[in-house]
């Protein structure tokens, strides 16, 4: 992992002042999730008429948050949550957002925006009144967008889009507001959230859900690629949240695995996941040894770049092998096998290039969009069972990976995000246990970006 | 007049199980390990083992491993390496030697252990290094350092430093010789393979076979829970799969160019130098199935023996000829009865003496006082995966590789039983039985 000493470097005085007198990126170190510490650095302030921003202000003091309807001169927030679940019509935006414009200024370093709106795709009634009522539902994901690109201090902004009728204190939609303005979404930046009726297998919503430790406490979690970078991130993750963790990796990089594995009490499984009997090996021993599987993380993937002008059928195959196929392959596994618990969880590891598409990653780009395709399909496949698939898209993350990105490249990609910095393997691992947990069905297949809102792809 | 063994095994004595096995990839003496010493090599054996079977911070029964090449510094090295590991620091540990049959030989007594009911869990192994192998200063040098640390006066040590000799300051470094002949066991080996006649074609094919069958053993993955890399390896340094009987055949030979029959003996049929480390996780059936684990096989019996290759007319290494009947007979067996033979490859002329001794009437009367050949082994069912020749021999290393293989293809084939032989420096051998769950 190449480490970004500019960063290091801007976030000292005088570096600093250089840097903002001659208009170089000032990028700020990021507020990462650190157990036991606050959610947020700052009271939060709650905007928004309507039954949705009461129901998130009930739910936010139960956490024991401090809570603010108003805001008040002079008072820094560390997030403000802004309730757009009632708006009806474009005119109905300015008022609460321009409050929100207003309230920015007390956003705390490292600070969060969070609004709640419905889905566009969830209008009633045709007419003339629906289409204005879209169109003032999408009108929020621009705004939004825009206000991730305006904020500083490694404060970001990021929606949760409610679907029909899901009320704003859904279990799912709790959970994804706490992410977001938890140290755990410090790189996901300008992203959006669809959260679903769960469906008849779904939890029930007889009690409000809250922030625990330990989210993942008796689950089993199954992690491919996780010798190292991302792979090896999510296994910590996973742990701290208590789940038990299969840790795969090919033999070509067990002795890695096995540092990782003992690092935080995980079982190391050596497998090539291209392998014909890959899925039925992992479930096996899933089931012999724990006697449970909850969570898959397909996040194994390689890379073999190339210009199309000059792809080979071995760099292309491989790639779509390892990132795809055998992602398809196991999933069918796990879709017909008694031991993916009736809760089961997909976590895939798609990629920004995925969705920008990117140069001499043509085969990369294709294998990742393929996996974007996958989670949206096997989604509606998945849709009232219980089971959900969702996939994150990371962007620049420092990994090896990205260290074989020539200097001066790698330094403009850098710099080209909201967050003005590449992410952390662990800023990825943490949106994956976010996806991972939860016994609501409300948030399947999404593709969460945690990419610093990068210009491309995000 | 040996002794006899004709009691069955005792019947009431609880099963010892092989739960699984793990070793970091061989490398050829100056390879890859290099720089690595005993200690690092067995800690990473064990860590390899923890992270497989999730065992961290776990408490077993015991560890027992060892080192035929060791280090005055590291007594206690199984202790020490169970402390560099991932287990819990409470898990006691002891020290084995027994030459090459040191791996094998930490495999029965843990199991006899876990049989007896004084332990619930065993890890058995051992490692080795022919790289970082120990130099000691010679015997006049220790005399006099000895001396002058007893001295009581500056003269006193002066005096003892005076009686220093030039010829005193060569260090003494460890050989493959017997201390007892001056002879190398390579040397000793070319004695034994020419007067057993075995050819220098019939030691290639072995050697080949012995490469093909690792190699293949790895393509079908069979070595994925077996081996954890270590150091940048991932196989064994010195597996060549792509070797050939022709390229085998240009080799010169290295040892026996002083006997009056043709030397046969090559660097290409011969095991060469190696480090490395292995160990086995061992249990009774009850610390298996409470813990949802494996059972691969379970450890059935084990017999030792050695010759008097000093002053008799037995090879160094022959002595595995001898303890097979004893074993075969008090279990009730023969050669018939089993799937797999796991015969140590010190030496293709080895193996091969050793077949040939067993399928040797007027041998098998006059020497082993049985009443025909003890039998031949179906060659097909002889180191299927590979052994010493291709996978290297990092002497007490190659016990815990051996007993782990043998278990897991026992395993993957669902029944049978395989045998296990291992000769040792010293003339000595040990054989042992393990069954299919």
């Amino acid at each position: 992992m190449s480490a970004d000493y500019y960063l290091s470097l801007v976030n000292t005085p005088f570096a600093n002042r250089i840097a903002k007198q001659i208009g170089l990126p000032r990028p700020a170190e990021l507020r990462r999730y650190q157990a036991g510490g606050p959610l947020v650095p700052g009271p939060i302030l709650v905007m928004g008429e309507g039954s949705g921003a009461d129901l998130l202000a009930a739910a936010l003091l139960r956490w024991g948050q401090d809570v603010r309807r108003h805001p008040a001169t002079g008072q820094s927030h560390g997030a403000v949550v802004v309730a757009l679940d009632t708006i009806e019509t474009p005119a109905d935006l300015a008022e609460p957002l321009l409050e929100l414009g207003a309230a920015l200024r007390g956003l705390a370093p490292g600070g969060r925006v969070v609004t709640i709106s419905r889905s566009p795709a969830g209008v009633s009634g045709a007419g003339v009144s629906g289409i204005a009522q879209a169109s003032a539902r999408h009108a929020v994901f621009g705004a939004v967008r825009s206000l991730a690109r305006e904020l500083r201090g490694g404060a970001t902004a990021n929606g949760i889009v409610l679907h029909g009728d899901v009320p704003a204190d859904a279990p799912g939609a709790l959970r994804t507001l706490e992410f977001f303005l938890s140290g755990k979404s410090a790189y996901v930046d300008g992203q959006f959230v669809d959260v679903q009726a769960p469906g008849a297998l779904g939890a029930s919503l007889e009690c409000i859900w809250t922030p625990a430790e330990h989210s993942l406490a008796g689950k089993v979690a199954v992690v491919t690629g996780a010798a190292r970078g991302i792979g090896a991130a999510t296994v910590n993750v996973l742990r701290r949240e208590g789940a038990t963790v299969i840790a795969v990796d090919v033999p070509a990089a067990s002795g890695l695995l096995a540092e990782v594995a003992n690092r935080k009490g995980a079982t190391a499984l050596q497998l090539d996941i291209t392998a014909e009997d890959a899925g039925a090996r992992i479930t096996s021993l899933a089931a012999k040894r724990f006697g449970a599987l909850d969570i898959f993380v397909h996040n194994a993937g390689i890379t073999r770049d190339k210009l199309f002008v000059n792809m080979t059928a071995d760099r292309w195959r491989s790639v779509m092998a390892v990132n795809l196929e055998a992602q398809l392959a196991i999933n069918q596994v796990l879709v017909e096998s008694e031991t993916f618990a009736q809760d089961g969880r997909i976590i895939c590891v798609a990629s920004t290039s995925g969705i920008a598409g990117n140069k001499g990653q043509g085969n990369y780009a294709a294998s990742k969009a393929g996996v974007i395709g996958m989670v949206e399909s096997t989604a509606r496949q998945l849709a009232g069972s219980g089971r959900t698939i969702n996939a994150v898209a990371p962007g620049f993350i420092e990994t090896e990976m990205t260290a074989n990105i020539p200097l001066l490249t790698r330094e403009v990609a850098r710099r080209l995000s909201s967050l003005q910095q590449g992410g952390l393997p662990g800023d990825v691992a943490e949106t994956i246990g976010f996806l991972a947990a939860g016994n609501d069905a409300e948030i399947n297949g999404q593709v969460v970006r945690v990419c610093g809102q990068h210009l491309v792809g995000a | 007049m040996r002794e006899k063994h004709e009691a069955p095994p005792t019947p009431n004595l609880r099963h010892a199980v092989v739960i699984g096995g793990n070793r970091i990839p061989f490398a050829r003496a100056g390879g890859a390990y290099a720089n690595v010493s005993n200690k690092d090599m067995l800690t990473a054996a064990l860590d390899g083992l923890v992270a497989r079977f999730g065992l961290q911070g776990e408490q077993i029964g015991e560890v027992a491993a060892g080192a035929v090449l060791k280090h005055s510094r590291d007594f206690n090295l199984t202790r020490e390496a169970v402390l560099g590991s991932a287990l819990s620091a409470q898990t006691p540990a002891y020290d084995l030697q027994q030459a090459c049959a040191t791996g094998l030989e930490t495999v029965i007594g843990l199991a006899n252990k876990i049989r007896l009911g004084q332990i619930e869990s065993g890890i058995a192994g051992g490692v080795d290094s022919a790289s970082d192998a120990p130099i000691a200063v010679s015997e006049g040098l220790r005399r006099v350092l000895l001396e002058a640390a007893r001295a009581k006066t500056t003269r006193a040590k002066a005096a003892a430093f005076a009686r220093l000799r030039p010829k005193d300051l060569r260090p003494s470094a460890p050989g493959t010789a017997e201390a007892r002949t001056g002879l190398s066991m390579g040397e000793h080996q070319a004695i034994t393979t020419a007067e057993w006649k075995v050819s220098r074609e019939a030691q290639d094919a072995l050697a080949l076979a012995s490469h093909r069958n690792l190699a293949a053993a790895y393509e079908r993955g069979f070595f994925s829970d077996l081996v954890t890399g270590y150091r940048g390896l991932t196989r064994d340094g010195t597996l060549r799969p792509e070797t050939t009987l022709e390229k085998l055949a240009t080799l010169p030979p290295v040892f026996g160019k002083n006997l009056a029959l043709p030397a046969t003996m090559t660097a290409g049929n011969s095991t060469p130098l190696t480090d490395g480390a292995a160990v086995v996780l061992l249990g009774s059936e009850e610390f298996a199935r409470s813990r949802n684990l494996p059972i691969l096989a379970t450890i059935v019996d084990a017999q030792a023996a050695a010759v008097d290759f000093v002053h008799g007319r037995d090879g160094l290494l022959m002595a595995p000829v001898y303890a097979m009947p004893q074993l075969l007979e008090r279990n009730g067996l023969t050669f018939d009865d089993f799937d797999f033979f796991e015969i140590h490859e010190a030496f293709a002329g080895t193996v091969l003496s050793t077949l040939a001794a067993w399928e040797d009437e007027d041998f098998c009367k006059t020497r082993l006082g049985l009443t025909g050949a003890l039998g031949a082994i179906d060659r097909r069912k002889l180191n299927v995966n590979g052994s010493s020749l291709a996978a290297g021999h990092p002497f007490a290393a190659t016990g815990g590789r051996i007993v782990a293989s043998l278990a897991a293809a026992l395993a993957e084939k669902g029944s049978g039983r395989g045998l296990v032989s291992v000769c040792a420096a010293g003339g000595q051998g040990v054989v042992a039985i393990l069954e299919a769950r």
